[in-house]
């Protein structure tokens, strides 16, 4: 138990997807103009992230691995797999969501899609193969992620909110401002790196 | 003659300004990385060294180029409501092309760029090119959008990683440009060759690749004034 409790944290706070890999930055810096959008987004990719990081976890030991169901080395389909299994998870959430909380839909609405093509989805999936994590591990591991992520994007959300009330030279506002930001806020999480969970 | 000229204009495979433009404006006034804010999280990543971006944007060159021409060619027999999978297996595919490829041929990049390469598929530049110019237009004109698309994310990769790996290592492509050699630490007394130089560690880290992002738009903002956001 202590051992999923420190993967969440590190994969959370310590290795966070956002701000120390900049996955899922295209979304991260297109949807942060205000906290209530990044606060949809963000409980998506928690939602999608700890239901594919399983799934694509069973596949990755089962099916493709030379001990899998089919004997033989099938690694090569991994993108394929992988990629097949969120765009369809991502379909599947927003099938059953629209069904059962209209009002959960309507909050996540347009993001569940966009969430496919977020790197932090995918590339947590590769980062699990890479670290060789089991099942309960893996599960832990997405969810962190998901939530560093989280915290990421509403922390930026909030600081564009604010900065809108400073004084910025013309052709820095928006955008080239957003990138300044997460480069600082990429420096504050890179203090974190050093700590190791297990320690406490 | 003259009539050889106007079918000429109006054959599909002309080049004339229209096609120009298509591969021209991505460079500038309608850049991937930018302008249009895709394909961000590669950016940051490959970028330490020349070596690594020139690899990334090949590859990125090479996947939005034919995912732009094949996915044009079926667009009429996609059904709409799966249209994303069938274009993600498309990427996909060539994706592990790719990847296969730099395994067998350049080992080394392969193993820096690690899950890099997979993140091509979730590359939004070549997602976004797809839903916005393949879906609506022919295979001929798709293959130049997409190496347009593909050469001006591949601008900003090299520009960003010349200022990354020659202030934080003082090289380039890995030979040494400027800092501290052992033959400078020898002869103290020549001046030239900045052998003076300490190198900027900030500028190997992953945050400093913002910075320069962040420069390189606010740049191409003051040059181009009709891109300033003013919401």
């Amino acid at each position: 138990m202590g051992e999923l409790l420190n993967i969440f944290i590190k994969s959370a706070f310590i290795e966070n997807l956002a701000l120390s890999y900049f996955l899922g930055m295209c979304s991260y810096l297109a949807v942060s103009k205000t906290v209530k959008t990044a606060f949809g987004l963000g409980l998506a990719v928690i939602f999608v992230l700890g239901i594919t990081m399983p799934i694509n976890w069973v596949i990755n030991n089962y099916l493709l691995s030379e001990t899998g169901l089919f004997q033989t080395d099938l690694t090569f389909l991994r993108l394929i797999l992988f990629i097949a299994v969120i765009a369809s998870m991502v379909q599947l959430v927003e099938m059953v969501v629209e069904k059962f909380s209209p009002s959960l839909y309507n909050s996540l609405g347009i993001f569940l899609p966009l969430i496919t093509v977020n790197c932090a989805i995918l590339g947590g999936s590769l980062f699990m193969v890479s670290k060789e994590y089991n099942f309960m591990e893996s599960v832990s591991f997405g969810l962190g992620g998901g939530f560093g992520w989280f915290l990421a994007i509403i922390a930026i959300a909030a600081i564009r909110e604010k900065i809108k009330y400073s004084q910025v030279p013309p052709a820095l506002r928006g955008l080239g401002m957003a990138f300044m930001l997460t480069g600082l806020m990429g420096l504050a999480f890179m203090s974190l790196m050093g700590i190791d969970p297990s320690a406490f | 003659m003259a009539q050889a000229q106007v079918a000429a204009k109006q054959s599909s495979i002309g080049f004339g300004k229209a096609e120009r433009k298509l591969l021209t404006d991505p460079l500038d006034s309608n850049n991937p990385v930018t302008v249009q804010v895709l394909g961000i999280c590669s950016a940051l990543a490959v970028t330490t060294g020349m070596k690594n971006a020139l690899v990334m944007a090949i590859a990125v060159v090479f996947v939005t180029m034919f995912s732009n021409m094949i996915t044009s060619a079926l667009r009429n027999s996609i059904p709409k409501a799966v249209r994303m999978i069938v274009q993600l297996i498309i990427i996909a595919t060539l994706v592990t092309i790719v990847e296969l490829t730099l395994k067998a041929v350049a080992f080394d990049s392969y193993k820096q760029l690690s899950v890099f390469i997979g993140l091509i598929i979730t590359n939004c530049i070549v997602m976004g090119r797809l839903e916005a110019f393949a879906m609506a237009n022919g295979p001929y004109k798709s293959m130049l959008d997409g190496i347009g698309n593909g050469v001006g994310y591949g601008i900003i990769l090299l520009m960003v990683a010349f200022v990354r790996e020659l202030f934080g290592k003082g090289e380039l492509f890995g030979a040494k440009i400027i800092g501290n050699t052992p033959e400078y630490l020898l002869d103290t007394t020549t001046t030239w060759g900045l052998g003076w130089y300490a190198n900027n560690n900030l500028m190997v880290l992953f945050p400093s690749a913002m910075f320069v992002i962040g420069a390189i738009i606010w740049a191409h903002r003051a040059w181009n004034p009709s891109l300033v956001d003013v919401s």
